[in-house]
């Protein structure tokens, strides 16, 4: 296709583009003027059925649990994808072991990135604790607890300890860790459909509002999705980091 | 709509465009990273401190590290390929 009549095509679809924008935006409400029914509905429901304040969280491990199941087993097959592929290329390419002990230090961090990340890590692993467990309470949840607590062993590899990240927080420690997550949450739904008839309901005592021990299974179900999250971005983490340090070349050198 | 929402849609609008503009790789990483605060800052004060935390984790952790390892990776190839060459 010749430049003019790609700027041509460019042209039409930008024009119609426009167009329908402009009808879009003109018919929306004006700022802060919420229409919805559903949103106040759950704001009602939240607190005095399912004793949690955090409405997000309520509605992703309880109201609309079922999508969150769906979601969770996307990252975990994505996760099984990576694995998969880079660990079929390492076998393949991994570097002599004499070569490989010099570089179990990340040799381009310096003193002051070093000194950081070991100071991070504590506070990483309380907040990412913290915002997992108590997800029914305040903003955060599972999946941002969970990232958190992956950012704990990625801070020990900027530390310039990359061998001893794989002490902390081992291959297969860390894939149990991540099926066990994702197999928790599924527990969880059939504890429901056991105990109170129908997948993911609830079936644990809903507690006193504001408690940590509130909620019921929405709790549990944060924790579980915590427990997979974390473990799937290490595993993200340290697959990737393979392949940038210990795996010399590509597939076709 | 508040002064502090006018400025978190400004910053957004600006980071967006710095991402486009910035050509280095390893820069442009960098600047998606500031970008993602931006839009932290967003989400925060447009009163969604939960999609704050989503994007705050995976903006400044999750996906600056998968690119710059990646980034890292392709480095590696192409001095390789130089070499093949010399």
């Amino acid at each position: 296709m010749s430049r003019k009549a790609r700027l041509v095509l460019f042209a039409v679809a930008a024009a119609g583009f426009g167009v329908v924008l402009v009808y879009g935006l003109a018919g929306l409400p004006a700022f802060g003027d919420y229409k919805g029914v559903y949103g106040n509905v759950i704001n009602g429901l939240g607190v005095t059925v399912r004793h949690a304040t955090d409405l997000v969280t309520a509605l992703n491990f309880d109201i609309r649990a079922f999508d969150t199941l769906g979601e969770e087993f996307i990252l975990f097959a994505s996760v099984l994808g990576v694995v998969l592929i880079l660990r079929e290329m390492r076998e393949e390419q991994q570097r002599p072991a004499q070569e490989e002990s010099e570089e179990h230090t990340f040799s381009g961090a310096s003193e002051a990135l070093r000194a950081l990340s070991l100071g991070v890590i504590p506070g990483l692993l309380v907040i990412g604790v913290y915002i997992v467990v108590h997800g029914q309470l305040t903003p955060g949840g599972g999946f941002q607890g969970g990232v958190i607590l992956a950012a704990g062993p990625l801070a020990v590899f900027l530390a310039g300890r990359y061998l001893r990240m794989k002490i902390v927080a081992p291959h297969t420690l860390v894939e149990i860790g991540e099926a066990a997550g994702a197999a928790g949450y599924v527990l969880v739904g059939f504890g429901g459909l056991v105990f109170a008839g129908v997948f993911l309901k609830n079936f644990l005592p809903l507690g006193a509002t504001g408690h940590l021990l509130s909620g019921g299974q929405l709790a549990v179900a944060s924790v579980a999705v915590g427990l997979e999250v974390s473990g799937a971005f290490v595993i993200a983490f340290s697959e990737f980091l393979d392949q940038a340090i210990a795996v010399r070349g590509g597939p076709e050198s | 709509m508040t002064l502090l929402q006018i400025a978190a849609l400004a910053g957004v609008a600006i980071g967006g465009g710095a991402v486009v503009v910035a050509t280095n790789p390893l820069r442009q990483t960098l600047v998606l990273s500031v970008y993602g605060m931006a839009l932290t800052m967003l989400f925060f004060v447009f009163q969604a401190p939960d999609v704050a935390l989503s994007e705050i984790v995976v903006s400044t952790v999750g996906l600056p590290v998968m690119i710059l390892l990646a980034l890292r990776k392709v480095r590696e190839h192409e001095q390789e390929r130089r070499e093949e060459k010399q």
